[in-house]
């Protein structure tokens, strides 16, 4: 049985995280308010054609949140200028004017994806033929680049760009890049059969249910050719065209092939401009700049302090399925914490 | 002249221009054969491979990276007990891969 309670929830973030949280918080006889930075809802999904592992085009994913969230109050082109924590709720002051009580917040931020141009020995913005996943995926959309050619003999897929690596930084791994690189990989060789694609990977982590299988189709049927070992350089040839050079680690011999795209597998990292919004109500980081948990095993949605959640991947690189059982979770949290509360 | 040293040709591998022609012919006779993940179950099994350096993985590496010379060395050690066949966590019938590049051989070079 539902207690009947109509407190305000704060949302802060309406990518898929924040809009499930919120739905699922509705339905459970709460306020969800969602706070959202950008003009529209979606976050990242909004920018990407299709999902791994059944191709399912991501707009379809989004689309049932417009009816869902109806009744839902939704702050877009909005920042939360400050959090403070009150005796009993919290007090949120959006970049609007607006001040909103809640007697809880969950956190649904999500990531960044990681800036390629920081990785300078791979060209992106220096060579015409260098675009990154979301821009692949943007082309996939609208079918316009300049940066892709109309008929390309060669293309090459860069893993973990970003991703553990040190000294970019980010020593986690992103966990969905290899998996998006194979299904990038399959769709440039649906459209262009007679296209070499190269795969350049340190170690292919396919965890989730169907990407070992994506993976052997991937090999078996495409022919795509998996190379292991990590991109060194790119440079531009005469031509135009851009040359790579790694190591065929399995030979142990210096390898290079000369592309007419490179795609790089930008990650997944934690975006920094959440961590003043963390310290105003003293919300503890990770290592890897993402939100702490209070555990990583049953308490990923819960954080240390009372009436903080977290839900999708303001935690850590996640995969869309994830997410959403995530949001899922957090709403049962906010829920089971309130009515603790009202004993 | 004599300058007291010598360039060693390079040892890169050119992607583009190697000839792999010899594997894409037992891909499309084999399939399986592109799954490999050169995990290395096949060479730790092998009966041969302790002394002739004899390795399904190095096979169909060196097929795509165009070593024809070393693999026609190495297939000449296998004696084709199927071991390797039997531990292959993809299902790659080594053992007709093998059999099928020596046919390959065979016709294309006229060795073996």
């Amino acid at each position: 049985m539902l207690l009947s309670m109509k407190e305000t929830i704060l949302v802060v973030g309406g990518g898929i995280a924040g809009m499930e949280t919120a739905v699922q918080l509705k339905a459970l006889g709460l306020t969800p308010v969602i706070v959202e930075k950008n003009s529209s809802l979606g976050g990242h999904v909004a920018q990407w054609n299709r999902l791994f592992p059944d191709m399912t085009p991501a707009s379809k994913v989004l689309e049932p949140y417009d009816e869902a969230l109806k009744e839902v109050d939704i702050y877009t082109d909005t920042e939360i200028a400050s959090i403070n924590s009150l005796q009993k709720e919290y007090a949120a002051v959006l970049s609007n004017g607006k001040t909103l009580r809640c007697k809880a917040v969950v956190f649904a931020t999500g990531f960044k994806l990681f800036e390629a141009e920081k990785k300078e020995e791979y060209g992106y913005g220096i060579y015409d033929r260098v675009i990154t996943n979301r821009d692949l995926e943007r082309w996939f959309d609208t079918r316009s680049d300049e940066r892709v050619p109309a008929k390309p003999a060669a293309i090459g897929f860069v893993h973990c760009v970003g991703s553990r690596d040190v000294k970019a930084g980010n020593s986690q791994c992103s966990k969905v890049c290899c998996i998006t690189a194979i299904k990038q990989a399959i769709e440039m060789k649906e459209l262009f059969p007679d296209t070499e694609i190269y795969c350049f990977y340190m170690d292919l982590r396919l965890f989730g249910k169907k990407y070992e299988d994506f993976y052997i189709n991937a090999q078996r049927d495409y022919g795509i050719h998996f190379i292991r070992g990590r991109v060194s350089e790119v440079a531009e040839t005469i031509d135009g065209r851009v040359q790579v050079k790694a190591e065929d680690t399995l030979s142990g011999k210096p390898v290079k092939v000369k592309l007419d795209l490179l795609v790089l597998m930008s990650g997944i990292v934690c975006d920094r401009a959440n961590n003043e919004l963390a310290r105003s109500v003293s919300l503890p980081l990770d290592e890897d700049g993402f939100f702490r948990s209070l555990d990583n095993i049953a308490g990923v949605t819960r954080t240390d302090r009372k009436g903080l959640f977290l839900a999708g991947t303001c935690s850590g690189p996640k995969t869309v399925p994830e997410t959403l059982a995530e949001a899922r979770s957090a709403a049962l949290q906010v829920y089971q914490y309130l009515k603790a509360k009202k004993k | 002249m004599d300058f007291g040293f010598s360039l060693s040709p390079s040892s890169a591998i050119e992607l583009d221009t190697l000839d792999s022609a010899l594997y894409r012919k037992l891909c499309r006779i084999e399939p399986g054969a592109r799954t490999c993940i050169a995990c290395g179950s096949c060479s730790a099994t092998c009966t041969a491979a302790e002394h002739s350096g004899m390795s399904v993985r190095k096979l169909l590496l060196g097929l795509q990276r165009g070593r024809k010379a070393e693999v026609e060395r190495m297939l000449s050690n296998c004696m084709l007990c199927g071991k390797c066949t039997m531990v292959c966590p993809r299902g790659i019938n080594t053992r007709r891969v093998i059999l099928t590049v020596c046919r390959l051989y065979d016709n294309v070079e006229g060795t073996l």
